[in-house]
């Protein structure tokens, strides 16, 4: 009986181990199986993802304005594409949603944050303009259209057609407006009220608008930056960062200027977003839509253009100033800057290089190189996210600072000037002041209309808002009996104040 | 059974290290490298590079000897085969603290000359120089490193 006992006691341990090792090795083998499978699964994908870059499902022509039809043959752009309704705030930039309640005039449940509210002293600089009146935080291209339609400005003055140049994916609805011809498409919206002319586009920006549909070339297809270019081409200002104009101005110049033939790929990354996010004016009374590169990029270059075309936005509502409103001048403030003279284009951090399985396509959700640090910053610089993060701040918090320097002497200006005129001042003895006030105005403008809070070209910025700041503590001066002294560099050309 | 499972396993792992080319990971050949496309940059930047004439990824990247040079490539496999397969490793990639010291030493034992000089000069820092923190882009120029 004991003895029988003892064998078993002696039995069931090496019966039990026997299992616990068959049941261990099968797990093993289990792990190591699925390991094995998920890794071949894995190689399996990538390689089949790096044979066919793409597949073509339909057939794209010169007349597919429809996003969603470019998104059947290339899906991970299009997903890309579709983001840009995302809107997060950066720190000095970005938009926020906020709710909306839609109307009959404004249907829109959601918009960005008012920029008037958040620094009155904009309303002072543009009174009498209609962007005194709605001004809000740009949003992502998916907004551009809509936006634009329902913003105030167009109650507060009918708008121009033109303005569908750079709201609306407009290459196709140009060429079929002018029976092929894209000039004369342009030309024929350029007169028409804007609220006329949006009828015949229904998409914002859109495949077609960068890409040449059957080699997916990058290609400019906007009339403003195709004439722009040559201008600034046919100027003598030196554009080291851009090769193929420098290596056209060597030639024997019998051809103008061909941005699609000459640009290089990597010019072509940027010259595609030049298409829009430029400074320009509507010139003369057919309103067509110019870029004023014609002595070249610089602020200075600019603003002596505008004088020489005795051109003005508005006469400002305050002071009586032939005042001037700054577009978007990203490319041209770019263009100063050091990422620009090392060869660096928009797209390399605003759509970097990023990796889908086994392919490399740029990144279509076009947004704040803040919001991609790694793959837009990171590429080239190796440092830490939060590193890098800091150094653009430090650059954006100066020029944020400066803008508000600027900002304050710009309106201490308009009312001193307000206070003469009321004074019973002519309009010959103001003429200096309000010539210094337009000067003040489009140089502070240049940066705070600008989207990158100085990033772009930091010490350019700064300059220009220096200069902003001289100039209206110099009108102020003017407006004292003062003999200002003249500004530092070539003395700008006085501006004709037109009678009223 | 137990047999049965090894032959699964040894089957599927077998199938998977030939459809891989993981032969060609035993190899000196620098395309082996770019074989699973996440380095394909930096064999692309090789090939332009000044060390292309005399150096190959395995020069740089494996310490010398048939041990220390296997055991590199079996750790590195690995870890990559882990990453790429469950995803969640960091874009650009980097490389790590122990490829790192792998490759200052590489560095080291070619330009011998030069290092002995200059970490000679700086003997109190007790060997903190990096090579590879000025010349990053020596052995391959992937976008502005």
């Amino acid at each position: 009986m004991a003895d029988e006992e003892k064998a078993t006691v002696k039995e069931r341990p090496s019966r039990w181990r026997g299992l616990r090792l068959i049941v261990l090795t099968g797990l093993i083998t289990l792990l190591a199986s699925v390991a094995g499978v998920a890794l071949l699964v894995n190689i399996l994908q990538r390689k089949e993802e790096a044979r066919n870059p793409f597949y073509r499902v339909v057939e794209l022509t010169d007349e597919t304005e429809d996003p969603e039809v470019w998104g059947k043959n290339f899906p991970f752009q299009y997903d890309g594409y579709k983001r840009t309704v995302d809107q997060v705030r950066t720190r000095y930039g970005g938009s926020e949603a906020e709710p909306h309640t839609p109307s009959a005039a404004d249907p829109r449940s959601f918009v960005s944050q008012s920029r008037l509210q958040e620094d009155p002293r904009l309303k002072t600089m543009w009174a009498g303009y209609a962007f005194s009146r709605d001004f809000r935080e740009e949003r992502g291209h998916a907004y551009m259209l809509s936006d634009q339609i329902y913003t105030e400005r167009q109650q507060a003055v009918q708008q121009p057609g033109t303005c569908i140049h750079c709201h609306a994916s407009v290459y196709v609805g140009y060429k079929r407006a002018g029976n092929g011809d894209l000039m004369k498409g342009f030309e024929h919206f350029n007169k028409m009220p804007f609220m006329e002319a949006k009828n015949s586009f229904k998409h914002p920006v859109s495949c077609i608008d960068c890409h040449d549909p059957r080699t997916m070339q990058l290609r400019v297809t906007r009339p403003g930056f195709l004439e722009g270019i040559q201008a600034l081409a046919s100027s003598d200002d030196p554009v080291p960062n851009m090769q193929s104009v420098e290596r056209w101005r060597q030639g024997n110049r019998q051809e103008p200027y061909d941005v699609n033939k000459l640009a290089s790929r990597q010019e072509m990354r940027a010259f595609v977003c030049g298409q829009c996010h430029v400074e320009y004016y509507f010139k003369g009374t057919e309103k067509r839509l110019t870029y004023p590169w014609f002595k070249g990029l610089k602020v200075e270059q600019i603003m002596a253009y505008y004088d020489e075309q005795q051109f003005k936005d508005w006469e400002h509502k305050e002071s009586g100033a032939p005042a001037l409103k700054a577009q978007h001048p990203e490319f041209e403030m770019w263009n100063q800057g050091i990422h620009a003279r090392s060869g660096v284009a928009c797209a390399d951090c605003h759509m970097p290089y990023t990796r889908v399985g086994g392919l490399k396509i740029s990144d279509h959700h076009v947004r704040s190189p803040l919001l991609n640090i790694n793959n837009a910053c990171q590429t080239c610089h190796k440092w830490p996210e939060a590193e890098l993060r800091a150094r653009v701040e430090t650059i954006q918090t100066r020029t944020f600072r400066m803008r508000n320097i600027a900002m304050d002497a710009l309106v201490q200006l308009i009312n001193d000037i307000k206070a003469a005129r009321a004074q019973g001042k002519t309009d010959q003895e103001l003429a200096q002041a309000r010539d210094f006030q337009r000067r003040a105005q489009f140089y502070l403008d240049f940066v705070e209309a600008e989207n990158s809070t100085g990033f772009h070209a930091d010490q350019e910025a700064v300059r220009i808002l220096g200069e902003s700041v001289n100039f209206s503590r110099l009108g102020q001066l003017s407006l004292r009996g003062g003999v200002p002294p003249q500004p530092a560099g070539p003395p700008p050309a006085p501006v004709a104040t037109p009678s009223h | 059974m137990i047999g049965v499972a090894f032959g699964v396993v040894a089957g599927i792992g077998g199938f998977t290290f030939i459809y891989a080319k993981g032969y060609s990971y035993l190899t000196n050949d620098p395309a082996a490298c770019a074989n699973c496309h996440v380095m394909r940059e930096q064999f692309d930047g090789w090939v332009k590079s000044s060390h292309r004439a005399v150096a190959g990824c395995n020069d740089c990247h494996t310490p010398p000897g048939f041990v220390g040079k296997y055991y590199t490539k079996a750790r590195n496999g690995f870890w990559h085969s882990f990453y790429f397969t469950t995803g969640g490793f960091h874009e650009p990639i980097r490389i790590n603290e122990f490829n790192h010291k792998v490759t200052e030493s590489a560095c080291r034992s070619c330009h011998q000359q030069v290092v002995q000089a200059i970490e000679g000069a700086h003997a109190e820092l007790g060997g903190e120089l990096s090579c590879t923190r000025c010349h990053s882009n020596v052995g391959h120029y992937t976008h502005g490193d």
